[in-house]
């Protein structure tokens, strides 16, 4: 086992590994911006280096820079987080050649599942289900409106390097469809560096259900259970929850079966997610997206399963060879993204911290990323905790998740907890039986 | 007259339109980012645009005035 691990992430993410790595015995290094300066996980960990200014250009995204601070505080491995250089199979590779430890799978299946026409067509021949939709790179307006008119409306269309969301959109006839178009290859322009557009059916009123696979070190993939993430505003995550309420343990257990090929199809290693579309009436599923990296929502994963998914991910990444028994879920978990943006229409809402108070009590878990007086700035994403309740059954996780979203005290940027709390009590939500379409419903009526 | 504010900290991501231009109520006037969001900042009112405040790659405050539309 390495000493030493540099977190090239900030905010919460990264203050949730360093406790993880500091936990273990080893050494934690931050990086951060000008504008994190103050956070609490700069101050938490043993060493911090300044990237640079608030920009993640200049900062988070410059592999150069990180690189050379783990060398100048002698750190020996490097673990990604999520977003930034998480999915950068360049950057994974030029961390194993400075000779350190790449704490994520090998940088070939990052590339693999990074390119969403190239994971489909991989992950039709392994045998894993996909929605119809084009197996090249849709690249002008006329393919475009061809391959719609092959696959039959709503289409989604996406950009193939695209993430979070970015770039995604739904067309319903010819015309919202060069719209969509142009919106995504606009974004995928803009935010990386891969041109290609895909398009695919659109399931309505499908469940966003994800799989959280282990890849050991020595080959073997394990799946540890699904996370539900139907509520979404702008195809982005709000809550979170495991087990899923709308699969059914057959279902289950294919969906299980079909990330475990998933992940040996590409000789997957460490943590890593397969999100599938479910549709509930169905019961059937088809593959969405792989990523390559530890999710922002593996804590509901961890509190029904027990274990410490970044303290496996460091193991492996070590050579650790360790069994991981897959196991039925303990209860029920249930996260709620709390963003600083209005709670109506899920603007942005950046601004100092006058007021944090973070719930706690039994089943109650926050990963957070900000205390009292520091501010929530408009340079990254509006994430400024994870919420996340446990109880032995769903009922028990909503009672306390009302409990402790009304227990949270937090003043200054605008934030969703509002939100949270209105889901908490709306029916479609409570009674589990809920689409991704749930949050656009709620701010219609 | 219509004044136009920032409605949120944001950086000033694209200036889609040149002082003198003719402008439609619901057209795009310029574009922030915040928090890896584009927000277009419309004009409510048709008319000239008077005044443009910002430059792209400034940081507005929740507030500021971006254009003034005449």
């Amino acid at each position: 086992m390495f000493d030493s691990v540099l977190v090239a992430n900030r905010g919460e993410i990264a203050r949730r590994i360093i406790r993880t790595v500091k936990g273990m015995g080893l050494r934690a290094v931050a990086v951060h911006s000008e504008a994190d300066a103050d956070l609490p996980f700069v101050s938490e960990a043993d060493d911090a280096v300044l990237l640079g200014p608030a920009g993640p250009a200049q900062s988070y995204l410059d592999a150069g820079k990180v690189i050379d601070a783990a060398r100048a505080t002698e750190a020996q491995a490097i673990h990604p987080g999520y977003g930034f250089l998480a999915e950068n199979a360049a950057f994974a590779r030029a961390v194993t050649d400075a000779g350190l430890v790449w704490i994520g799978p090998d940088p070939d299946a990052i590339e693999r599942m990074g390119d969403k026409i190239n994971a489909r067509n991989l992950m039709e021949s392994a045998g894993v289900p996909v929605a119809a939709g084009t197996r090249e790179p849709v690249t002008d307006q006329a393919e475009a409106l061809e391959a719609a008119a092959r696959i039959g409306y709503p289409v989604m269309v996406k950009a193939a390097g695209g993430g979070g969301g970015i770039g995604m959109g739904v067309a319903r006839d010819d015309a919202s469809l060069v719209k969509a178009f142009e919106q995504a290859s606009r974004a995928a322009a803009r935010f990386g560096d891969n041109p290609a557009i895909l398009l695919e059916r659109y399931i309505e009123r499908a469940r966003h259900v994800e799989v959280q696979i282990l890849g050991l070190a020595d080959g073997t993939v394990v799946a540890l259970g699904e996370r539900d993430c139907s509520v979404q505003r702008r195809h982005q995550k709000v809550a979170e929850e495991s087990p899923s309420p709308g699969v059914s343990p057959g279902l289950r257990e294919r969906m299980l079966a079909a990330a475990v090929r998933a992940g040996e199809a590409v000789g997957y290693r460490g943590a890593g997610t397969v999100e599938c579309l479910v549709d509930a009436d169905a019961q059937d599923f088809v593959f969405l997206e792989m990523n390559t990296r530890l999710q922002v929502e593996h804590p509901v994963t961890e509190l029904v399963t027990g274990l410490d998914l970044v303290e496996l991910q460091i193991r492996i990444a070590a050579g650790e060879v360790f069994p991981v028994a897959a196991a039925p879920p303990r209860g029920h978990a249930i996260e709620f993204r709390v963003y600083a943006e209005d709670p109506k229409r899920f603007f942005p809402g950046p601004g100092k911290i006058d007021v944090w108070e973070e719930p706690a009590g039994e089943g109650v878990r926050v990963d957070s990323g900000y205390v009292a007086g520091n501010t929530v700035t408009p340079f990254y994403d509006p994430l400024m905790a994870k919420l996340c309740v446990h109880g032995a059954t769903r009922e028990e996780a909503l009672a306390r998740g009302r409990t402790a979203v009304a227990a949270f005290r937090l003043a200054g940027p605008k934030h969703n907890l509002p939100f949270c709390a209105e889901l908490l009590d709306h029916p479609e939500f409570v009674s589990g039986d809920y689409d991704t379409g749930l949050v656009a419903r709620m701010r219609q009526a | 007259m219509a004044e136009v504010h920032a409605e949120m900290v944001a950086n000033v991501w694209k200036i889609v339109v040149s002082e003198g231009d003719a402008v439609e109520e619901g057209d795009t006037l310029v574009i922030l980012e915040s928090m890896k969001m584009e927000i277009p900042v419309l004009a409510e009112d048709a008319g000239t645009v008077a005044q443009l405040k910002v430059a792209e790659g400034d940081v507005v405050q929740e507030g500021d005035l971006i254009a003034v539309i005449e």
